[in-house]
């Protein structure tokens, strides 16, 4: 096993962090033949200045890891493609009332798209990330595992993948707990060993997607009604984009039972509010679906599903939907399906696939 | 991994016998050329016949010879330090530089313009990247302070018609200064029948150390000083002499000069196979620069539908390394200034690749590159 790694060249996507630079230590421990590679994204507070590294220390800090491991280390430009491909939609979505997963996005096209191919063309064998979940090879079919820390698996963003690029891929991370990586990374020496996890989406600049969105899509910031369930006008909102679903705060007080954002009117500008009891759905749609093994499964099947990233699974069952699509259906009612966001189906530890939510259906409701 | 290295434009390997010259005056001979005793003593003995030799190699005097810690900052002395002493003196306040010069000059000169009120003036160049003389001679008006055209470029390889430039300043008394950086040690220079009045080089480009580096400034011309501080240099530049430095650059300069002439033909050979191997094997390939009258180890080529940044990056993960004028280390690829320069296209002008070849690079290692580089362009035209 190690003798024949030495032949296998790896590019690790380095971004300065502690997980990818622990995935590349693994990697060199495991003798691989190891490339080190940074993509340098549009970001919104580097568009103009001239030269300047997006952000400029995460470079630093990674091209010091890859020098501490010995291996070489580059930067490769994909910030067109990557405001073509990821900023632009996520902007748009935001004007069609959705809640897009930017992240799955940039994973499916830019990170397994763009780079993955250009790697390959340069003569690597396979790509390597940070992410914390698993690939294995069954029978000639790669399976995509939850990571094994529950607190930090990532399944849920790489659930767009297919076999070509999980067949090119290598997870460092997946039998790894967080706690054990920041131990390695103290082992290793490496100086990131104590940086904090990245938290906000990393185009949207310090002052959070909210302020992004004000900037590039300011129509979704216009002024409308807030209105319950049976008409009832109760109060004006500050744009549709300030919400998400299931939200509390920032509606008014005054009310005599507390009130969440139960829906997003996106076609009269109005928030749909109601109480505790309104919130949740019983069943939802989900389009642009990717199936892990390339083979769409047998419906009706049951899985779980989950519905965020940091989301707990439940039992829902798909069915087949027109157009595409299909339907899932609840056991009981579920809050904060959110259109736009990713729904990720599971069975036991495996992704089974994965697809956009389209719409929500409301608790005894139609669609 | 066996690596090979054709990058010799960005730097060379130090010589052997430069650092054996060297070592002594690390740890024996340590002394301050300034200091009274016979410690500074010795250190000075040795400055001043490092000086002299290389005067003589040069055709100019002693006094002549500035040292100076990079190529960068004798163009930035050059540049800077006659434009302020004619504008002071005589009230002239332009500076004519090339389109195609090493950023030490065009970004010394970009400021002189934009924080000192000179006026810039580009100067004509041909398809190759020479200076056309036509040009020049209507641009040598009476406020021009100085002129600095690039020796051999750093980038297309291209060697400048210097002679005639040089009698073209001195026909209009104005000040000339070559940037020869990637010219000297590879081409005998003799500054006083090519009438060039300021020229600059660093030790690394031909097999010596790092750090050090030569401004010659020719008497009667008026520089003031850009480091001030205490009386070396004439008062011209000041800081303690990099003592191993020095003998370092004297000794890989004489060295250079004894084997050039030899190991240009050599080189001469090895650059026309590559450039027509290029040419031949890869379609949609063209060669930057000068196709004869070019630095002997120096090919540049662009390639129709290639990022020069991936293809460097390929090659470095073959074991080539090479360079691009638009790439980048924080990958941030900028079509090349030089290449737009040269009328290229801005697709053209992100697809440079720069192989520069020196006395370790064997025939082996050329035809290593040859058979790998096709290869690697058709995997990213894909």
């Amino acid at each position: 096993m190690i003798m024949t790694n030495q032949n296998k060249k790896v590019v690790i996507a380095m971004s300065g962090g502690v997980d990818s630079s622990v995935a590349a230590a693994l990697l060199v421990e495991q003798k691989y033949s190891v490339t080190g590679m940074m993509l340098k994204l549009w970001s919104d507070e580097c568009s103009e200045s001239e030269n300047a590294c997006c952000p400029p220390e995460a470079i630093d800090q990674a091209r010091q890891v890859a020098n501490i491991l010995k291996i070489p280390f580059y930067v490769l430009d994909v910030r067109d493609l990557f405001k073509q491909i990821v900023v632009d939609p996520f902007i748009e979505a935001y004007q069609f009332g959705l809640t897009p997963n930017p992240c799955y996005l940039c994973n499916q096209n830019i990170r397994w798209g763009i780079f993955l191919n250009r790697i390959l063309d340069m003569g690597n064998d396979f790509l390597a990330t940070g992410h914390y979940a698993r690939i294995n090879k069954i029978e000639n079919l790669y399976t995509l595992r939850k990571g094994v820390d529950p607190l930090k698996d990532q399944s849920y963003v790489l659930s767009g993948l297919n076999q070509t690029q999980l067949a090119h891929t290598l997870l460092p991370l997946g039998n790894y707990h967080k706690t054990q990586v920041r131990e390695l990374a103290r082992e290793y020496q490496l100086p990131v060993a104590e940086k904090p996890d990245s938290q906000d989406l990393c185009f949207v600049g310090q002052s959070g997607y909210r302020d992004f969105l004000r900037r590039h899509s300011p129509d979704t910031f216009l002024p409308g009604e807030i209105r319950q369930f049976d008409g009832q006008i109760v109060g004006t909102h500050d744009g549709l984009a300030n919400y998400t679903i299931g939200q509390r705060k920032g509606l008014g007080s005054g009310n005599a039972e507390p009130v969440y954002v139960i829906k997003k009117e996106i076609s009269t500008n109005e928030l749909i509010v109601g109480t505790k009891s309104e919130l949740g759905n019983i069943s939802f749609s989900i389009t642009h679906l990717n199936w892990i093994s390339g083979k769409t499964p047998t419906f009706p099947v049951e899985l779980e599903v989950k519905i965020r990233y940091q989301a707990q699974p439940v039992l829902a069952t798909l069915r087949e939907g027109t157009n595409q699509t299909i339907l899932a259906e609840l056991k009981s009612p579920l809050r904060d399906i959110t259109p736009g966001q990713i729904a990720v189906f599971y069975q036991e530890n495996s992704v089974v696939g994965s697809g956009m939510i389209q719409s929500t259906v409301q608790k005894g409701g139609t669609l | 991994m066996d690596r090979i290295y054709l990058d010799y434009a960005a730097t060379t390997p130090l010589d052997p016998n430069v650092l054996e010259e060297m070592t002594p005056y690390f740890t024996q001979i340590f002394g301050n050329p300034s200091s009274s005793h016979y410690f500074g003593q010795q250190a000075e003995g040795i400055l001043e016949e490092c000086r002299s030799k290389i005067a003589s190699i040069f055709h100019v005097q002693p006094d002549e010879i500035i040292f100076t810690a990079s190529g960068s900052e004798g163009d930035n002395l050059a540049l800077r330090g006659t434009a302020f002493t004619q504008k002071s003196k005589y009230g002239k306040d332009t500076i004519l530089i090339s389109p195609v010069e090493h950023p030490a000059v065009a970004n010394t000169a970009r400021q002189l313009k934009e924080q000192f009120d000179f006026k810039v003036i580009e100067l004509r160049i041909d398809d190759f990247g020479q200076i056309i003389l036509d040009d020049l001679n209507d641009k040598l008006i009476d406020r021009v302070a100085i002129v600095s055209t690039i020796f051999a470029n750093n980038e297309i390889g291209t060697i400048n018609p210097i002679h005639e430039i040089g009698r073209l300043c001195h026909e209009k008394g104005v000040p000339f200064h070559t940037d020869a950086v990637q010219a000297c040690g590879r081409l005998p220079i003799n500054v006083e029948e090519s009438e060039i009045d300021l020229l600059s080089f660093a030790a690394h480009k031909f097999y010596g150390p790092k750090g050090v580096g030569v401004l010659i400034r020719r008497k009667p011309i008026e520089i003031n000083a850009q480091i001030t501080g205490g009386k070396q240099e004439h008062k011209l530049r000041a800081g303690t002499h990099n003592i191993p430095g020095i003998v370092g650059l004297t000794a890989a300069l004489e060295l250079s000069l004894q084997q050039c002439g030899v190991e240009n033909q050599r080189l001469i050979i090895l650059r026309d196979q590559m450039i027509r191997s290029v040419l031949e094997q890869i379609s949609g390939s063209h060669l930057t620069g000068h196709p004869t009258n070019r630095s002997s180890n120096h090919a540049s080529f662009v390639f129709d539908g290639i990022k020069g940044n991936d293809l460097v990056i390929m090659l470095d993960m073959a074991g080539f390394a090479c360079s691009s004028g638009s790439a980048c280390k924080v990958g941030d690829p900028k079509p090349s200034k030089v290449l737009l320069a040269l009328g290229l296209t801005t697709e053209l002008a992100v697809g440079s690749l720069r192989v520069t070849l020196g006395k370790y690079t064997t025939t082996e290692q050329v035809k290593r590159f040859l058979e790998f580089l096709p290869e690697a362009v058709k995997n990213l035209r894909k």
